[in-house]
């Protein structure tokens, strides 16, 4: 039986962003989905070959508007890395306390997008109106409300004041009340339960089957996080924990988020008052031939940047790999078998961040063919980098 | 039959009910920014809709059924016209309106606008606005049921009246029926079924604007759009001043507070509530509030 096709996209009120996915629904069960991305590919890597390590900072800053110090932070990590270097301690607290701002305001805008998509616009301005308060303090820190520009190779761009900890921890703690309203929303809340509850199930199983990362993976009950399980930045130096439940439904990534925003402040109050005083940055020179790899947990999971370089001015491989990548394709377990109401914020549920996670497609212009698929193109970025490898006399990979 | 035509048309038919649902219509989406910490649109904002929605084209899609799709808005516009003339003429003058059976004759009309929106959103061949339009007919039969049984308290309560003039004068005598138990069950369960007919949040799954790109309304543009906004703007108005004549004693222009107070419930209960599946909301209306409506049936012929 041909089933009828319910698109959500390329265009579409759900999502900000240019995506498609083919709902093939029988009734008002979903019983297929492609997705389909590819609608934004910027060809940033191939940019940053042509940037020098400095100017990158501010380019991968660029993917994405919410996490814009996420993908920065990893990539300040794989220079280090390749270098061999840590960052003075300042820089490091620096670093972790603009991380996790960011974690806050990356929750508390999802939480309000949640509810819109439910049709629950109350909790949608409300959840942006608290959130103006963190972006106020990135304002007063950094300058900014989006791309901070505060990594920088080797240590950290800018110096937070020591005069502004006391109104940024007060900030802080004003927010503790109103996210306990919304978890006494999300928890307390029958409709909420009644949309939520055991709806889009990953199952630990399927967690692991599509490697998803993030608090996607931690609610459904895998305890994965950069922060605690390879320790960079300032994350060892402080007391906290990582969030999981074991439901794996749109509930629970809801709660694990909610959670994440008590641990994050917590975190940062720590760090602003264990935060040494000393140089914030090692005035890195030149970079070596090498590479390095970085991590960091972003909001949405975890990030790696690999860069490799030749001794000259500029990378001459750079790969990003965002947490969108991993956890856009575990819809395909999670969305089937639901009804479209529910599609829609299951879909959502992920915390997809598309800009991120665009990738080529070879198409031909005439037939519309799709020319060369997933292993083809992976083929060819591995024979890339053998080449690249080859070419700087480094030992094959494998 | 001048006069007829003037009823229908300006006053208190068309005309006014729109003006007054304009009105309401303000005051909805005022409370709603206040309440959601937003400033909210002048009050001429809901006619500028619709003036400016009047002049924009009007797009035909190539798959759509013509007649049924520019007839369908106009179906849905004559009907709560007429059903918010015959409310409004009976309570500005109970003594001599209305016809035995009247109130039966509303309960049909006021199911035409959805209806409406049903006919013009099939014929308009979108596959998302067949969506909506399965959401749409599983709501009506949802929301019917219980509705259609509350309605038989008030003529239970008083003894058998088929005619909404009498019911009113009934009221003023013996106090509203919503004094009573069986009364506020059954105006509470008229509420919920309310709010479902005009087709906001929770019960808006028919047009879920994130989900089905606002389903059934998605072709329609232009004049059409306008006609069935307006459409909705006067049931806003008719539906409460149907749920105050059978429950409330009626009202004059000095009960306006009845009025208001409904309009605050429906606003209320849409700014505190996510969307519900289209499967919960059947079960909402045909498990809690039919047995709440049966309940106030048997009340009611209790005496209670």
């Amino acid at each position: 039986m041909a089933h009828k096709i319910i698109p959500i996209g390329p265009y579409h009120p759900l999502q900000d962003e240019p995506e498609f996915f083919k709902l093939h629904v029988d009734g008002e069960t979903v019983v297929d989905i492609d997705i389909e991305l590819g609608y934004n590919h910027r060809l940033i890597e191939k940019i940053a070959e042509s940037k020098s390590f400095d100017q990158v900072t501010f380019l991968v800053e660029r993917i994405c508007g919410i996490c814009s110090t996420s993908h920065p932070f990893a990539y300040v990590n794989a220079i280090d890395d390749l270098l061999g270097v840590t960052p003075p301690e300042r820089a490091l607290y620096i670093r972790t306390v603009i991380g996790e701002l960011e974690r806050i305001h990356s929750h508390l805008l999802w939480l309000g997008l949640a509810g819109h998509f439910l049709g629950y616009n109350t909790v949608w301005m409300w959840a942006w109106r608290y959130r103006e308060p963190v972006l106020d303090i990135f304002e007063r820190v950094t300058g900014n409300r989006q791309n901070y520009a505060m990594m920088k190779p080797g240590g950290a761009r800018r110096d937070i004041s020591e005069e502004d900890f006391p109104w940024i921890k007060k900030t802080l703690r004003d927010l503790i009340p109103k996210v306990d309203m919304f978890k006494g929303a999300v928890m307390d809340d029958p409709v909420i339960h009644a949309r939520t509850e055991g709806v889009g199930v990953l199952t630990k199983e399927d967690a692991h089957d599509y490697c998803v990362v993030g608090p996607t993976a931690r609610a459904s009950g895998v305890g994965i996080d950069v922060r605690k399980d390879d320790p960079y930045a300032a994350y060892d130096k402080v007391e906290w924990k990582v969030i999981t439940r074991e439901g794996g439904d749109v509930y629970s990534k809801a709660v694990v988020r909610i959670l994440e925003l008590y641990e994050s402040i917590n975190i940062i109050i720590q760090c602003l008052d264990k935060m040494p005083k000393g140089p914030i940055d090692i005035n890195i020179k030149d970079i070596p031939p090498g590479e390095g790899i970085g991590r960091h947990e972003a909001p949405r999971g975890e990030v790696i940047h690999y860069i490799m370089s030749d001794g000259g001015n500029s990378p001459v491989r750079h790969k990003i790999r965002a947490p969108s990548f991993m956890n856009i394709a575990s819809n395909k377990k999670a969305v089937i078998g639901e009804t479209i109401s529910d599609a829609t914020i299951i879909l959502a549920a992920v915390d997809p961040c598309y800009c991120c996670t665009e990738r080529m497609a070879v198409v031909d212009y005439k037939t519309g063919k799709k020319l060369m698929d997933g292993q083809d193109l992976i083929r060819l970025s591995q024979e890339k980098t053998e080449r690249l490898r080859g070419r700087h006399n480094m030992p094959p990979l494998q | 039959m001048i006069k007829y035509l003037f009823n229908y048309i300006i006053f208190p038919g068309f005309l006014f009910t729109a003006i007054i649902g304009l009105a309401a219509s303000w005051i909805d989406r005022k409370v709603t920014a206040r309440v959601q910490w937003r400033v909210g649109p002048p009050w001429y904002q809901p006619l500028m809709d619709i003036v400016k929605l009047s002049i924009k084209e009007i797009t035909v899609p190539r798959s759509a059924s013509k007649g049924l799709f520019f007839l369908s808005p106009m179906i849905g516009l004559s009907a709560v016209t007429l059903v918010s003339t015959f409310i409004w003429l009976i309570n500005i003058d109970p003594s001599s309106k209305g016809f035995s059976g009247d109130i039966i004759v509303i309960l049909y009309l006021l199911t035409l606008p959805a209806i409406a929106v049903i006919l013009g959103a099939s014929a308009s061949g979108n596959p998302l606005a067949s969506l909506g339009v399965s959401r749409e007919i599983k709501l009506v039969m949802a929301y019917e049921l219980p509705f259609i049984i509350s309605l038989i308290v008030p003529i239970i309560k008083s003894h058998g009246l088929l005619r909404l003039s009498e019911i009113i004068s009934y009221q003023t005598t013996n106090g509203p029926f919503v004094a009573s138990l069986s009364g506020i069950i059954a105006f509470i369960v008229m509420i919920f079924c309310m709010q479902a007919k005009l087709g906001f949040v929770p019960f808006d799954m028919a047009e879920a604007e994130t989900e089905i790109m606002a389903g059934t309304y998605i072709e329609y543009s232009g004049m059409l759009l306008a006609i069935f906004k307006l459409t909705k703007t006067m049931l806003m108005v008719a539906l409460p001043l149907f749920l105050i004549t059978l429950f409330w004693q009626g009202f004059n222009f000095l009960s306006i507070w009845k009025y208001v107070i409904l309009l605050v419930i429906i606003i209320l209960i849409r700014n505190t509530n996510p969307r519900v599946r289209i499967d919960q909301a059947v079960r909402f209306f045909w498990g809690k509030m039919t047995l709440m409506a049966v309940v106030a049936v048997i009340l009611a012929i209790g005496g209670k």
